[in-house]
C-alpha cells in the first residue's frame, strides 16, 4: 500500500504504470513531463488530484498520471469536471483538452466553465490540427489550411483561444510552449495558484500531421524575436537583445523601442487589453504573446453553490425528510 | 349501476342533490388563470375529503394570441365520494371563458352536460379570433346541453367597483369569480382559497382583497341569481385509512429522489437543463437545499448529464432530468455512465414526439429508446412511474438500483403524471429500508476497479481515498480499469454489463395479477395508463367478462414470472400511448404468447370507454374464432 502521507513525492510517483502511447517526438511528452514535475514540486496529493479529459490525443493524458483520472467523452470534460468539483470542492481538478475538443465539439462547455469560474485548471493542447482522426483542420487552423478534408484549403476563420477565453470572462488566461519546460513550469505554477478557472493554451507540436506549425513563431531559434513573454507589472519587451517593446495606442498595439514599452497589466477591470494583445497573433509583423494574458479575481462557482446549501441549512435548519413528505395541507382518514 | 351524475338532475327540483362523482373542465385563454382555478378546486376538494384525479391540458406557448383556439388552456378534474383512478372520460360540466375555449372543448362534454359560458366574451371580435362564423350561443352548437350564461366580465367589474385596481387588473380576477361560482354549485368551502390568496399575494393587499371579493361574488351569484336550480354535494370519499396530502407527480418524484439519496447515505447532486415538462423537478429540488440537495442548472442537456456523472464519480449521487429531446442529446453520456459503471438517475418525463413534438402533451413513446437507444450494446435498467402517488417510492427504487448495481437508471414519467395531482397516502418514513453505500477504501490483494460482487456490481472508490488512485473512461477496459482492446476482454465485459442489468430482476417482485389468476384476457399496462386500465378492467369484470390486469413498474429488465402468468391467459392486451413499443419488447423477450397491441397517440390519455370497447372487441373476436 502506498503511504501518501509522505510529503517527499518525486516526479516518478506521479507517473502511472501505463505505457505512454503518443507518437515519438509528440509535444505531449514534454507537457506530461512538466506536469509530473509540477505535481511533485508543488507537493500535490495524488489522492486528491483528479485529471479529467475529453477525447483526442491530448485526452489520453489522465491514463499516464498516477492520480484519479476520468477520460470522458468528446468535448465534455468541463461539464464532467463541474460535477466533480461541485460534489467535492476539496479535490484538485485538472482538465486536459485539445483545440478540437475544447473549441469545436466542446466550445459550449468551455465558455460556460469559464464564465462560472470553477476553481480548476484547463490545459488546452493546441496543435492546430485533428490528430487522433488523422489530420483534418481544426478550429484553430489558419484560413487556407490544406488537409485531407480541405484539399482546396480551409475557409473558416480560426478561433484565437485567448480571445475566446477572455470573452467568456475567464479569470486566468495564459499561453506557453511545449518546447519551453522552464516557461511551462512557471505558467503551471501560476495557474495552480490562481483561485478560479485557469485556462492555459499550450502550443504543442504534432509531428505527424502538423509538424513544426509554429516554426516561424515560437520555435526555439526564432522565439526571442517572435514572442513576447507577458508578466504582470513588467514592461512588454522582447527581442534577442531585449530592445523591442510594445505599447497601446487606442485600440491597437504597436511596436516601439524597449524603453517606450507599456507595463503589462493582466488585471485591468476591462478585458480589452487582453483581447488586443491576443489578437497580435494574427499579425505576422507582431510578436506572438505568451505568458499571462489575464489574471483577475471573481467569485468561484462551487463555493457559491455549496454556500447556498449551507445558508439554507443555517436559516431553515437541516431538513428532515418528514418536512418534505408531510408538507402542505395534510388530512387523515380513520 | 351507473352512479348519478350532474345531468341526471337537470330538472333541478332539489335544492341539494348528492352526487357520487363529478368531472369538471375549466377552459379559458392561457392567460385566464385556468390552471390556478383548477388547482384551487382540486386543493379544496382534497381538503374536503374527496378522492380525485386531475388532467391539466395547456398549450406549449406561454401566451398564444389572446382568444384564439391554440391559446386555450384547460384543467379537468374528477372528484368523488368513492375510489376513482382517472380524471374522467367526459366532463359533466364545462366552464368556457371564451368562444375558443367553448369550441375546443364542447366536443368532449357529456351529452346533456352543463356548460357555463362567459357571455361577455362572445362579442363579434371574440368570435372572429376564435374563427367562429356564427355565434355558438345562438347557432345550435349548444343544443342538447344545459347552458348557463353569466356575464363574468361585467359581474367582476361591478363587484370590484370600489377596488383601487386598474380595469385590466380587475379583469384578471375573473377566474376567482368563476371559481366562486363553482364552489357554490358543488357546496365547497371558500376558506382554503381565501387563505391561499393571502399567502400568495402577501404584501399586496389590493390584490388579495380584489380576488377575495371576486371569489365571494361568484359564490353569492350562485345563491342569489338563481342561475342554477340547485346545489350539488359530493360527499367525502371513503379513502383507505391513513394520512393524506394532495401531490403533483413532479413534486412527489423530487421528494422521492431526496429520500433515495438519503437512504443511500449520499449527497444528491441534480444537474438539469430546463425543458417542459421536467423543469419543475429542478425547481422543486432547488428549493430543498436545506436537505443538503445541490442543484446545477447546466448550459445544455449534455452538460447536465455529464456533470451528474462527474458528481457520481466524485462519490455523491448524480442525477439529471429531462424530456424526450433531451434524452436524445444525453445518449452518448449515458453510454459513458454505462461503460464506467457509475450510479446515476436519469429522469425522463416523456412527452409526445418525435423531435420537439408536442411538449405539453402526453405519450409513452420513449420506452424502447430508454432501453436500447444508445450506441453499442449499452444496457440500462428502466423504471416507470405510473401516478403521482407512486412517484415517491419508484424514485427511491431507481436510486436503489443505481447504487446497488453501479449503473445508470432511467426513471420514466410522463406529462400526465408530472402535472397531474391526486391524494397521496403518506408513507411511514421509518419503514423505508435504507441501502447505504459502502465505498471501497482499502486495497485488498485481489482488488480491481472493475472487480465484481455477487450481483456483478463493481466497487465504488471515491477520489480523495489515499492509495486507491485509478483511471476510468469510455474506452473499453480490462477489469483493472486499464484500456484494453483485447477481443476476449470486450466479449467478457459486454456480457458482464448485460448480465449485471439482467440481474436487477432478482431484486424486484413479480407483479400481482389484479383479478382472476387465469382467464380469457390479461390487460398489461405500464406507466400512466394504470388508472384508466384499472377502471376499464373493473367495468369489464362487472359485466361478467373474463379479464384480469397486470401492471409493470420495472420495464427493464422485465420481472421474473411473467412467462408463467401470461401462459394462464388466452391473450394479452397491451394498451399503450405509443406505436406498440411494449408489445414489441414482449414479443422479443417472451415470444410464446398472443399479444394484442392497442395504441393511441393523440397526446391525450386513453378514455376508459375506449379501453372497455377494445376489451369487448378482443373477447368477441377470440370467442368467435
Amino acid at each position: 500500500m502506498t503511504d501518501t502521507a509522505q510529503p517527499a513525492l518525486t516526479k516518478k510517483d506521479f507517473a502511472s504504470d501505463q505505457e505512454v502511447r503518443w507518437c515519438p517526438g509528440c509535444g505531449d511528452y514534454a507537457i506530461l513531463n512538466a506536469l509530473q514535475k509540477h505535481m511533485a514540486e508543488s507537493g500535490a496529493d495524488p489522492a486528491k488530484t483528479v485529471f479529467v479529459s475529453g477525447i483526442g490525443c491530448s485526452s489520453r493524458f489522465p491514463y499516464y498520471m498516477n492520480t484519479y483520472g476520468f477520460h470522458t467523452i468528446h468535448g465534455r470534460a468541463p461539464a464532467v469536471a463541474t460535477g466533480v468539483k461541485v460534489a467535492n470542492p476539496d479535490l484538485d481538478v485538472w482538465i486536459v483538452t485539445g483545440d478540437g475538443d475544447s473549441l469545436s465539439i466542446g466550445g459550449n462547455h468551455l465558455a460556460h466553465i469559464l464564465r462560472r469560474n470553477l476553481d480548476v485548471n484547463i490545459l488546452m493542447f493546441n496543435n492546430e490540427i485533428y490528430g487522433l482522426t488523422k489530420g483534418q483542420y481544426s478550429p484553430t487552423s489558419p484560413v487556407g489550411t490544406k488537409k485531407k478534408s480541405t484539399p482546396m484549403g480551409s475557409i473558416d476563420r480560426p478561433f484565437e483561444p485567448a480571445q475566446f477565453a477572455v470573452g467568456a470572462q475567464a479569470t486566468f488566461v495564459a499561453r506557453t510552449i511545449d518546447q519551453d519546460q522552464k516557461h511551462m513550469s512557471k505558467i503551471l505554477k501560476a495557474a495552480a495558484a490562481h483561485k478560479g478557472t485557469s485556462f492555459i493554451e499550450i502550443l504543442q507540436n504534432c509531428v505527424i500531421f502538423n509538424k513544426d506549425f509554429y516554426a516561424t513563431t515560437v520555435e526555439k531559434k526564432v522565439r526571442p524575436e517572435r514572442t513576447v513573454d507577458l508578466a504582470a507589472g513588467e514592461p512588454m519587451i522582447y527581442g534577442a537583445e531585449r530592445d523591442k517593446g510594445l505599447r497601446f495606442n487606442g485600440f491597437t498595439v504597436e511596436r516601439c523601442a524597449a524603453d517606450e514599452a507599456d507595463v503589462w497589466r493582466p488585471d485591468t477591470p476591462s478585458h480589452a487589453p487582453a483581447v488586443l494583445i491576443a489578437g497580435m497573433r494574427d499579425d505576422p509583423e507582431m510578436p506572438v504573446p505568451v505568458g499571462i494574458m489575464r489574471s483577475v479575481e471573481a467569485p468561484i462557482y462551487e463555493t457559491g453553490v455549496n454556500a447556498q446549501v449551507d445558508d439554507a441549512i443555517a436559516t431553515k435548519g437541516a431538513g428532515d425528510l418528514k418536512d418534505l413528505v408531510y408538507d402542505g395541507e395534510i388530512w387523515s382518514v380513520d | 349501476m351507473t352512479p348519478p351524475t350532474a345531468q341526471d338532475t337537470s330538472a333541478g327540483e332539489l335544492p341539494l342533490q348528492q352526487l357520487d362523482r363529478v368531472v369538471i373542465r375549466f377552459a379559458g385563454d392561457s392567460g385566464d388563470g385556468m390552471q390556478v382555478t383548477g388547482n384551487q378546486f382540486t386543493r379544496t376538494s382534497a381538503l374536503f375529503g374527496n378522492d380525485l384525479a386531475t388532467l391539466p391540458d395547456f398549450p406549449a406557448e406561454i401566451r398564444a394570441p389572446v382568444g384564439t383556439r391554440p391559446g386555450v388552456s384547460g384543467f379537468q378534474l374528477q372528484f368523488s365520494s368513492s375510489d376513482i383512478h382517472t380524471p374522467g372520460d367526459q366532463p359533466d360540466v364545462l366552464v368556457a371563458m371564451n368562444p375558443a375555449a367553448l369550441m375546443v372543448n364542447i366536443g368532449a362534454l357529456k351529452k346533456g352536460g352543463i356548460v357555463i359560458v362567459n357571455t361577455d366574451a362572445f362579442k363579434a371580435t371574440d368570435l372572429k379570433k376564435a374563427k367562429c362564423d356564427t355565434n355558438p350561443l345562438e347557432d345550435g352548437t349548444l343544443d342538447g346541453f344545459r347552458v348557463i350564461e353569466v356575464g363574468i366580465n361585467s359581474r367582476v367589474t361591478e363587484a370590484l367597483a370600489d377596488s383601487p385596481l386598474s380595469n385590466k387588473d380587475k379583469q384578471r380576477c375573473k377566474n376567482f369569480y368563476t371559481l366562486g361560482l363553482m364552489y357554490w354549485v358543488y357546496s365547497r368551502p371558500l376558506e382554503p382559497t381565501l387563505e391561499w390568496l393571502e399567502e400568495k399575494f402577501k404584501g399586496k393587499d389590493d390584490l388579495i382583497a380584489a380576488n377575495q371579493i371576486a371569489l365571494r361574488a361568484g359564490f353569492n351569484a350562485g345563491d342569489i341569481r338563481e342561475l342554477f336550480q340547485g346545489q350539488y354535494e359530493v360527499p367525502k370519499a371513503t379513502l383507505q385509512p391513513g394520512t393524506y396530502r394532495n401531490v403533483m407527480g413532479n413534486q412527489a418524484l423530487a421528494i422521492g429522489l431526496v429520500a433515495g439519496a438519503r437512504l443511500a447515505g449520499l449527497k444528491l447532486v441534480y444537474c438539469s437543463y430546463p425543458i417542459t415538462p421536467a423543469s419543475s423537478v429542478l425547481e422543486f429540488l432547488a428549493g430543498y437545499k436545506n436537505h443538503g440537495v445541490v442543484t446545477i442548472q447546466s448550459e445544455d442537456e449534455i452538460a447536465a448529464i455529464c456533470s451528474a456523472i462527474g458528481a457520481s464519480f466524485a462519490g455523491t449521487l448524480g442525477m439529471t432530468g429531462t424530456s424526450g429531446p433531451g434524452m436524445a442529446l444525453k445518449g452518448e453520456a449515458m453510454g459513458l455512465a454505462i461503460s464506467t459503471e457509475l450510479p446515476l438517475v436519469i429522469v425522463d418525463v416523456q412527452r409526445a414526439g418525435p423531435s420537439t413534438g408536442m411538449p405539453t402533451k402526453v405519450e409513452q413513446s420513449d420506452l424502447l429508446s430508454s432501453i436500447f437507444g444508445r450506441n453499442g450494446d449499452a444496457p440500462m435498467p428502466v423504471v416507470a412511474i405510473s401516478k403521482p402517488s407512486d412517484a415517491f417510492e419508484l424514485s427511491i427504487e431507481a436510486c436503489r438500483i443505481a447504487v446497488q448495481y453501479m449503473t445508470p437508471v432511467i426513471l420514466l414519467s410522463d406529462n400526465f403524471i408530472a402535472n397531474g395531482a391526486e391524494p397521496w397516502s403518506l408513507p411511514d418514513l421509518d419503514s423505508l429500508e435504507p441501502f447505504p453505500v459502502q465505498f471501497t477504501e482499502e486495497k485488498t490483494e485481489d482488488f480491481q476497479s472493475f472487480g465484481r460482487d455477487e450481483k456483478l456490481a463493481r466497487p465504488w472508490v471515491k477520489p480523495g481515498t489515499p492509495g486507491m488512485e485509478f483511471r476510468i473512461g469510455g474506452l473499453e477496459k480490462a477489469p483493472s480499469s486499464n484500456i484494453s482492446y483485447d477481443p476476449d476482454n470486450h466479449q467478457a465485459m459486454t456480457d458482464m454489463r448485460h448480465q449485471k442489468v439482467r440481474n436487477v430482476a432478482d431484486s424486484i417482485p413479480t407483479p400481482e395479477v389484479d383479478g382472476a389468476e387465469s382467464g380469457d384476457l390479461l390487460v398489461l399496462g405500464w406507466g400512466s395508463t394504470v388508472g384508466i386500465l384499472r377502471q376499464a378492467v373493473d367495468n369489464a369484470r362487472a359485466k361478467g367478462q373474463s379479464v384480469s390486469r397486470i401492471h409493470l413498474t420495472h420495464v427493464w429488465p422485465l420481472p421474473h414470472g411473467l412467462d408463467e402468468i401470461f401462459s394462464r391467459f388466452k391473450s394479452v392486451l397491451v394498451p399503450e400511448m405509443n406505436v406498440a413499443q411494449m408489445t414489441y419488447l414482449l414479443r422479443g423477450e417472451l415470444p410464446d404468447h398472443d399479444y394484442i397491441p392497442f395504441n393511441k397517440v393523440t397526446g391525450q390519455p386513453f378514455l376508459v370507454t375506449e379501453v372497455e370497447a377494445e376489451i369487448k372487441r378482443v373477447l368477441d373476436e377470440t370467442a368467435g374464432a
